[in-house]
C-alpha cells in the first residue's frame, strides 16, 4: 500500500484527512479561520466532550459501551453545587473537582457493581442507569437553574490561560477548566499505556476468556474501570459549571451520542480492545470543528448532525472497503495456484 | 526447585479426582501423575472428561473430591494458585489478545503473577524476545497477534507459558489447526523443552502424535482411567481400543461398486489467482472423490469455489452438461450443491438455537404452504432426521451447543440432506470427531453416495481420504498433481504425493 492508501485504511487517518481537508476549505472561504483564535475557540468548545469522551474511550477499550456518562456528569455538577451551598463553606475550588469526581465515582461504581459484578450487558445496564441518574437527579434533587454559584467557580471561571483577539476584533480567550482537560488527558495516559490496569483493560476488550484464564481478576477490574469512568464524568459536569456559570440540572444529557462518535471517529473500536488517547482526543477536535465552523458559517444546526453521521459510516465503513479491494488486488496480483 | 534434587518424584499428583455435572458423572477416580521431563499424553475420545480434568488441574473448576499437589503443594480452586505454582494451560484456542502485540502477550502473564501496578514495557519485551530466542523461533515481537498464522500463534502461546517459568506445559489438542511441517516443529520444541527439564500433558485424540511425541499414556473413557503406561506397551490398535472400548478399524469401509454414470459437476482449467490452477475435476453421482492436500494447497478455495461463494479467474464449470457461472453461492445452492465448510462451529451452525430450527433452516420451503411455515412438518422432519442419522439427543429442542462434536456434525449433514442436495462437498468432515463417531459419519457418506448424491470431501487427513472414498485427487500448491483408485492405492504412497511441496 502506498503511503496516501495507507491514510484512508485506518479510521483516524479517514478523520484526519477529512478534517485537514475541511480546515481547507473552511480557511479558503474565510482566511480568517486560520487564526490562533479560532484554536482557542475550538479547545473552548470542545472542552467537556473531551473529558467525557476520555472516559468512554477507556469503557470502549474494554470492550463495554457507557451512555449514562452524560447523566453522571450532570448529577455530579448538580449536587456538586447543592452540597457546597448548603455547608456554605469556603472550599478551595479543587475541592468541587474532588467533591463532583467522587459523586461520579459512586454513580460509576453502580454501573461497575451491576456490569462487573453481575454480568450484566453494558449497553442495557447504562441506558437503564441513564434514565436512572437523569430521573433521579430532577426528582430528588431538584429541576431550578442554580445562577448563584460560588464565588470560587466564578473566579475560577475568570481565570484566563491566553486571550487573543479574532479576527473581528473579539476577544477569544482560554478558560484555565482547561487544564482540567489536560491533566485528565495526562492521567488518562499514564493509567492506559503505563499500568498493568490500563494493559488489563486492553486486555479484557480482546479477549475476556483469554485475560480469565490468565489469571486477571475481570470483575475487579470492570468495576474500576466504571468508577474512574465516573469520575472522569463528574469532572466533565463541574467544567461544564465553571464555562457555564451556572448549574442547569437539564444540560449535558443528549450529547452522549455525540461524545460515542467521537471516540469512534477516535479509532477506539466498539468490538473493544482498541483506543488511544491521542486518537480519542483527535476524534473530539474534528467532531467539534466541524460543530463549531458549520455553525459560525450559518448553517443550521441539523447539517452538523448530517456531516456527523456522514463521517462516521465513511471514517468506519472505508478502512473494510480498502482493506478488502487491497486484499482482492494483492490476491490477483499472484500467479495462478497457490503461493 | 526442590524436584531438581529429586528427578524421580512426580512433580505433579492429580489423587482420586471426582467430579459430577448434576446427575452426571463426569470423572470418577481419576489418578494422574508427571515427573519432570516427562511428556505423558492425556488421550480419550470427545465426552471421556479430558477437558473437565484439564479445568480442574488449572483451578477454573472445583472437583467435588480428591487432591491436586504441585511438588508436594496441594492447589486449591484458583486459577492464580496453579499458573503461579508454574502449571500453565495452553487451551485449544490459545486465549491470546489478538489486539495486543507479541511481546505484551508473552509478557502479560509475568505482569500478573508478580502483581505489577507499573506496566513494566522494556522488561517484558526483553523478556519476551529472550523467551522466543531460547525456543529458536522467529516472530516479530511488535506485531499485532491478530495479523499472526495460527502457528505462530501456538508459538506464542508456549512462549506465554515459559517466559513465566512454567514447569509444567498442558497442551488442549495443540495440533488441530496446525500442517504437518508446523506440527513437527512444535514437537521439535517440545523435544529440546523437555530436555530443560519442562513437562508436558499432552491432550489428543490423534493417535500418529500420541506416539511420535508421548513417553507416557492415560487413557480416560467414561470419566475413568482404563489404562495408563509407558508408550512402549502400546500400539495403534491397543490404544484406540482403549480409548473406544472397541476395536475400530482404520480399513476401507465396504461398498457396492457403482456403475459410472455421467459426472453431476465437471470443472475444466479452473484457476482462481493465488489459491489455484488448472483443475481439472468430475463429480459422478454414487461417487465419492477426496481431495487431499495440505494446508494452503488451494483445497478450501477450490471447495468453496465449486459451491460459489468465491468466483474463478479461469476455466469454466459445467453442470449436468450446461456451463455455470456462479456469482454466488445461492445460485450452487439452487443447482442442487450443499456444502458443509471446515469450521461448523463458527460457518456453519447457529450453536444456541435448537438442534431442530438448525436442521430445517435451509430447507423451510418444503413445510410452507402459501407463505405460511408449518411448525408441525418442521417438527417431524426434525424428528426423522435425528433418528436417521442417530443423532445423540432426547429430544429436537436442545441446543445444538449441549452436543458433542461429533454429533454436532451430523446435525449440519442432516441440514443440507434435506434439501436433497445432487452434490455434498464437506471440508474436514471430521475435524474434532472422535474415533468412533468419524466411523459412523463415514458410513453416513458412503450410503449417501449409494443412494445417487455425488460427494466430493476435501481433507487432510490421508486414513480418512482411504476409508471413505472411491477416488483420490491428491493437491499440491494449488494443482491437482495426481490421481489414484482409493481401493488400490497405499497410505504411504498418497503421504509421499501429498508432501512433495516440502520436499521441493
Amino acid at each position: 500500500m502506498n503511503a496516501l492508501a495507507r491514510i484512508f485504511a485506518s479510521p483516524q487517518g479517514i478523520v484526519f484527512f477529512v478534517a485537514v481537508l475541511f480546515a481547507l476549505v473552511l480557511g479558503l472561504i474565510n482566511p480568517a479561520f486560520f487564526t490562533p483564535a479560532t484554536l482557542i475557540d475550538l479547545a473552548r468548545n470542545g472542552l467537556v466532550t473531551g473529558i467525557f469522551a476520555l472516559g468512554v474511550m477507556m469503557v470502549l477499550a474494554s470492550g463495554g459501551i457507557d451512555v449514562s456518562h452524560t447523566a453522571i456528569g450532570a448529577f455530579a455538577m448538580y449536587a456538586t453545587m447543592k452540597i457546597v451551598l448548603g455547608i456554605d463553606l469556603d472550599l478551595p475550588i479543587i475541592a468541587y473537582f474532588v467533591i463532583a469526581a467522587v459523586i461520579g465515582a459512586g454513580l460509576g461504581l453502580i454501573n461497575g457493581v451491576l456490569i462487573g459484578g453481575l454480568g450484566l450487558n453494558t449497553l442495557i445496564v447504562t441506558l437503564g442507569t441513564l434514565s436512572f441518574f437523569r430521573g433521579a437527579l430532577l426528582t430528588f434533587l431538584g429541576t431550578t437553574y442554580i445562577t448563584s454559584v460560588p464565588r470560587e467557580v466564578i473566579n475560577f471561571s475568570r481565570t484566563i490561560l491566553i486571550r487573543i483577539e479574532n479576527a473581528v476584533g473579539q476577544m477569544v480567550s482560554l478558560p484555565a477548566s482547561f487544564l482540567v482537560l489536560v491533566a485528565v488527558t495526562i492521567v488518562l495516559a499514564i493509567i492506559m499505556n503505563f499500568t498493568v490496569f490500563g494493559r488489563k483493560v486492553y486486555a479484557i476488550g480482546g479477549s475476556e476468556e483469554a485475560a480469565q484464564r490468565i489469571g486477571i481478576r475481570i470483575k475487579r477490574v470492570k468495576v474500576m474501570i466504571y468508577v474512574i469512568a465516573g469520575a472522569i464524568a463528574g469532572l466533565a459536569g463541574m467544567t461544564h459549571v465553571t464555562l457555564s456559570r451556572m448549574a442547569n440540572p437539564f444540560d449535558l444529557v443528549g450529547m452522549e451520542l455525540n461524545v460515542i462518535a467521537a471516540v469512534v471517529l477516535g479509532g477506539a473500536r466498539i468490538t473493544g480492545g482498541h483506543g488511544t488517547v491521542l486518537g480519542t482526543l483527535l476524534g473530539v477536535f474534528v467532531i467539534t470543528m466541524i460543530n463549531t465552523t458549520l455553525l459560525m458559517a450559518g448553517v443550521p444546526s441539523y447539517w452538523q448532525k448530517f456531516v456527523i453521521g456522514c463521517l462516521i459510516i465513511v471514517g468506519t465503513g472505508l478502512p473494510i472497503v480498502i482493506d478488502r479491494l487491497a486484499r482482492h488486488r494483492q490476491r490477483m496480483k499472484r500467479p495462478l495456484e497457490a503461493g | 526447585m526442590n524436584d531438581e534434587a529429586n528427578p524421580g518424584a512426580p512433580i505433579l499428583q492429580m489423587r482420586d479426582i471426582r467430579k459430577a455435572y448434576g446427575p452426571v458423572r463426569v470423572l470418577e477416580d481419576v489418578n494422574l501423575e508427571l515427573r519432570e521431563g516427562e511428556v505423558r499424553c492425556l488421550a480419550g475420545e470427545n465426552g471421556s472428561g479430558k477437558s473437565t480434568l484439564i479445568k480442574i488441574l488449572s483451578g477454573v473448576v472445583s472437583a467435588d473430591a480428591g487432591q491436586v499437589s504441585l511438588n508436594g503443594r496441594q492447589l486449591g480452586n484458583d486459577p492464580m494458585g496453579a499458573i503461579t505454582a508454574g502449571l500453565s494451560v495452553i487451551y485449544q484456542d490459545f486465549s491470546l489478545f489478538p489486539n495486543l502485540s507479541v511481546w505484551e502477550n508473552i509478557g502479560f502473564l509475568t505482569s500478573v503473577t508478580s502483581g505489577d501496578v507499573v506496566h513494566r514495557r522494556s522488561a517484558r519485551r526483553r523478556l519476551a524476545i529472550e523467551t522466543l530466542k531460547r525456543m529458536q523461533v522467529e516472530i516479530d515481537p511488535d506485531a499485532p497477534v491478530e495479523l499472526l498464522p495460527v502457528a505462530s500463534k501456538q508459538l506464542v502461546a508456549i512462549a506465554r507459558a515459559l517466559a513465566n517459568e512454567a514447569r509444567i506445559i498442558v497442551m488442549d489438542e495443540p495440533t488441530t489447526a496446525l500442517t504437518r511441517s508446523e506440527v513437527a516443529h512444535l514437537l521439535e520444541i517440545v523435544g529440546a523443552l523437555k530436555k530443560e527439564g519442562v513437562s508436558f500433558l499432552f491432550v489428543s485424540h490423534k493417535i500418529e502424535e500420541v506416539f511420535a511425541v508421548c513417553d507416557t499414556v492415560t487413557v480416560l473413557r467414561d470419566g475413568a482411567v482404563v489404562v495408563e503406561g509407558p508408550i512402549g506397551e502400546f500400539d495403534a490398535g491397543r490404544l484406540v481400543e482403549a480409548m473406544t472400548g472397541r476395536s475400530v478399524d482404520s480399513q476401507r469401509l465396504p461398498r457396492e461398486e457403482s456403475a459410472v454414470q455421467r459426472p453431476f459437476l465437471a470443472a475444466s482449467g479452473l484457476g482462481r489467482c493465488g489459491n489455484f490452477a488448472d483443475v481439472d475435476l468430475e463429480l459422478r453421482p454414487g461417487e465419492i472423490v477426496s481431495v487431499v492436500g495440505l494446508l494452503g494447497s488451494g483445497r478450501t478455495e477450490l471447495a468453496q469455489t465449486l459451491f460459489g461463494y468465491m468466483q474463478p479467474d479461469a476455466g469454466r464449470i459445467e453442470i449436468d452438461g450446461d456451463a455455470v457461472t456462479f456469482k454466488s453461492q445461492h445460485d450452487a445452492i439452487e443447482r442442487g450443491i450443499a456444502y458443509v465448510p471446515e469450521d461448523r462451529l463458527t460457518e456453519g451452525l447457529f450453536l444456541n438455537q435448537p438442534i431442530g430450527d438448525n436442521i430445517t433452516v435451509s430447507s423451510l420451503e418444503k413445510s410452507t404452504k402459501l407463505g405460511i411455515v408449518s411448525a408441525a412438518s418442521l417438527m417431524q422432519r426434525a424428528r426423522n432426521a435425528v433418528k436417521n442419522l442417530r443423532i445423540k439427543t432426547p429430544d429436537v429442542t436442545p441446543a445444538v451447543a449441549t452436543l458433542s462434536g461429533g454429533n454436532q456434525q451430523r446435525v449440519v449433514l442432516a441440514r443440507w440432506m434435506e434439501r436433497k442436495p445432487r452434490l455434498l462437498i464437506l471440508n474436514g468432515p471430521t475435524v474434532g470427531v472422535d474415533v468412533g463417531s468419524k466411523r459412523e459419519i463415514h458410513e453416513l457418506l458412503v450410503s449417501l453416495s449409494r443412494s445417487g448424491t455425488a460427494v466430493m470431501v476435501v481433507t487432510d487427513d490421508i486414513p480418512e481420504a482411504l476409508a471413505l472414498s472411491d477416488r483420490i485427487l491428491v493437491m499440491v500448491r494449488g494443482r491437482i498433481t495426481a490421481g489414484f483408485d482409493a481401493a488400490a492405492v497405499d497410505e504411504d504412497t498418497l503421504y509421499n504425493e501429498v508432501i512433495r511441496e516440502d520436499r521441493a
